[in-house]
């Protein structure tokens, strides 16, 4: 009775994602905190690196300067998109065993809980970055700090490359998130896991330091994990580290880890399910 | 064939153990104990469609569990479930999609969401089409006096207010079975009549088969005609109400006001099993004692204002039924109950 076209089959995913995207539009003073937050921690790392810069005597920076300020900032403005936590509604579903209820819904679990962290993962940034970067980019100039801006893109073809290397990184942080979920599947206590993962994302995409001040055998490797598709590749592709012509082989790298994780997490799932025992009974 | 067969359905749970204290933490670590905990054990019934079933038993005796398996979200060991034709785990899509689930427990509602935004997710989620989804709306939003509720955030609602948007919620897409879990857990005198009252109107008016689990045995004596005990993990009685009764005891209860307070009662066939007052309460066996010999014999005996003749509480054969069992499974299980007047 039900085999009407995909967009029918889609309706349900679509709607979720509208209704908690709208919902956490909503938690304004969250979205006023974290920016004051991610503000600070911008600033300390450009003033790090700067410090960095200023003393170092190597006649060729890995990247120029004005490209690791515009990198972390991009990184700031990012960071609710990075698969680094969960939010704590899912965790204490999970932990009360609400796993079972979401089953009693007629729908894929895995793609219900993609379209979940897709919402999860873009409303706060969307109700954050505006204000982040105005603030990086006509703000800091203002203040006669020019120097620690968010510069606009490298070229047009940069702009354009850095928007479609975003909704690459958007699905592979998304594939990251419903991973995390599905950890608490796995054992109650997944705190573990998701500090583990917290600290991988942040270490491994960029976050806290540019990849490409890494020492030259860590960087081949970093560029094969997952974790550079979701922040480091794009916000290289704006600062023109990356040549737009290699965008080809950044979307391919993103899209060949969404399709990885998607069946890693789908296989966990069906396996955790398998063996899922709902809390009390 | 019946629309819902349970066969010999078996559900075990492994619980990690560890001995108490610092040195149980820490051996905790390295080896952990589980024991084998049988939540379901040999459950087998069958219920028809328009049925009103309701399934008690104390807690962790089992009723969620089978109300899980039975709604597609909990996969037995071993036996058989078919609800309308379908296993429930194996073809969960097609199955919840007409099935109506309701946890008194937790809300299906999303928290942060007006109500009625909720419902339209609802309607997306199950795919029904806008104009049946709008007749059945409006129709709940008048029987359960929805519509001053619609546009609050489920949050900000009462328990009772929240459990009639929930069932709301686990109607709108028009399921032939509903099953609810203790859907009147914590609810005030008013909002349980008005959700009785819904249950009942639903399960005469539409047809709709509803299985509920409850721990209020008002629930049961105003809603079911049938009713299923279970106590670890296995069916110990299932039939009408009078058929429980008479399982567990023949017991009836003569209730007296005295004319005078101090007055003395006594009588071989009969038990003063309370005393308040000039109000005294005696419990007997009819078929040792005729009730209107002992009334006769009562009467001859002492000045009487007023008596009365009734059933114990429901509540009173139920906790005889959970007693027995604890003291003595095989027998209580095996149909021994009876054995059980104190």
């Amino acid at each position: 009775m039900i085999h009407p076209g995909a967009a029918s089959r889609l309706a349900p995913y679509r709607a979720l994602f509208g209704a908690r995207f709208r919902m956490l539009l909503q938690y304004r003073a969250a979205a006023l905190g974290g920016l004051a937050t991610q503000i600070a921690f911008g600033l300390i790392l450009i003033m790090i690196y700067d410090a960095f810069y200023r003393s170092s005597t190597a006649a060729v920076q890995p990247m120029a300067f004005r490209q690791v300020a515009s990198y972390v900032w991009l990184g700031q403005a990012l960071l609710m998109m990075l698969p680094w936590n969960v939010d704590s509604e899912m965790r204490a579903m999970m932990r009360s065993g609400g796993v079972a209820y979401e089953l009693s819904r007629p729908v894929d679990l895995y793609t219900w809980w993609y379209a979940r962290a897709a919402a999860q993962r873009t409303a706060p940034v969307v109700l954050r970055a505006v204000p982040m970067l105005v603030f990086a980019m006509v703000g800091l100039p203002l203040l006669g700090l020019g120097e620690w801006r968010l510069g606009p893109p490298a070229s047009l073809a940069a702009a354009i490359g850095f928007a479609a290397a975003l909704v690459g990184a958007l699905a592979v942080a998304c594939a990251f998130s419903v991973l995390l979920y599905i950890a608490w599947i796995w054992t109650l206590a997944a705190d573990g896991i998701v500090t583990v993962a917290s600290t991988a994302v942040s270490m491994l995409s960029g976050l806290l330091i540019p990849l490409p001040l890494f020492p030259d055998w860590a960087r081949t490797a970093l560029r094969w994990l997952p974790f550079a598709g979701i922040l480091d590749q794009p916000a290289r592709i704006y600062t023109g580290h990356i040549a737009s012509g290699e965008l080809a082989a950044v979307l391919a790298r993103q899209l060949g880890w969404t399709a990885v994780l998607i069946a890693l997490g789908r296989r966990l799932l069906a396996r955790g399910l398998r063996r899922v025992v709902v809390q009390g009974g | 064939m019946a629309q819902i067969v349970v066969e010999q359905l078996v559900k075990t749970y492994q619980i990690a153990e560890r001995a108490p204290g610092l040195w149980g933490a820490v051996r905790g670590l390295a080896r952990r104990r589980h024991r084998t905990v049988r939540a379901l054990d040999g459950v087998s019934f069958a219920i028809e469609r328009g049925e009103l079933v309701g399934y008690i038993g104390p807690n962790g005796a089992g009723k969620s569990t089978t109300v899980k398996a039975l709604s597609g979200i909990l996969v037995p060991d071993s036996g058989r479930c078919e609800v309308a034709g379908r296993v429930p785990w194996r073809q969960r899509l097609d199955h919840v999609a007409r099935i109506g689930v309701v946890f008194g427990q937790r809300t299906q509602l999303w928290w942060d969401l007006p109500v009625v935004e909720s419902f339209e997710l609802l309607r997306d989620i199950y795919r029904v089409p806008p104009a049946r989804f709008a007749q059945a709306r409006d129709q709940l939003i008048a029987l359960l006096d929805l519509a001053p509720l619609l546009d609050v955030p489920v949050r900000q609602l009462s328990l009772g207010q929240r459990m009639r948007c929930d069932l709301a919620a686990a109607l709108l897409h028009a399921p032939d079975i509903l099953f609810l879990d203790e859907p009147t857990i914590g609810l005030d005198a008013v909002s349980k009549l008005a959700v009785r009252d819904f249950i009942q109107r639903l399960n005469r008016d539409d047809g709709v088969t509803v299985i509920l689990t409850t721990h209020d045995m008002d629930d049961i004596e105003a809603l079911c005609t049938r009713v299923m005990v279970i106590a670890g993990g296995k069916i110990l009685s299932d039939g009408t109400l009078g058929e429980l009764r008479r399982r567990v005891s023949r017991e009836r209860w003569l209730t007296i006001d005295l004319a005078e307070a101090g007055a003395v009662i006594d009588d071989p066939a009969a038990q003063v099993i309370r005393r308040d007052g000039a109000r005294v309460w005696l419990a007997f066996d009819p078929e040792v004692v005729a009730p209107a010999e002992l009334i006769r014999r009562v009467t001859s005996r002492c000045a009487i204002r007023d008596l009365f003749v009734e059933n114990p509480p429901i509540e009173t054969v139920v906790a005889r039924l959970y007693a027995a069992h604890r003291l003595d499974p095989q027998g209580a299980a095996g149909g021994a109950a009876q054995g059980a007047a104190t």
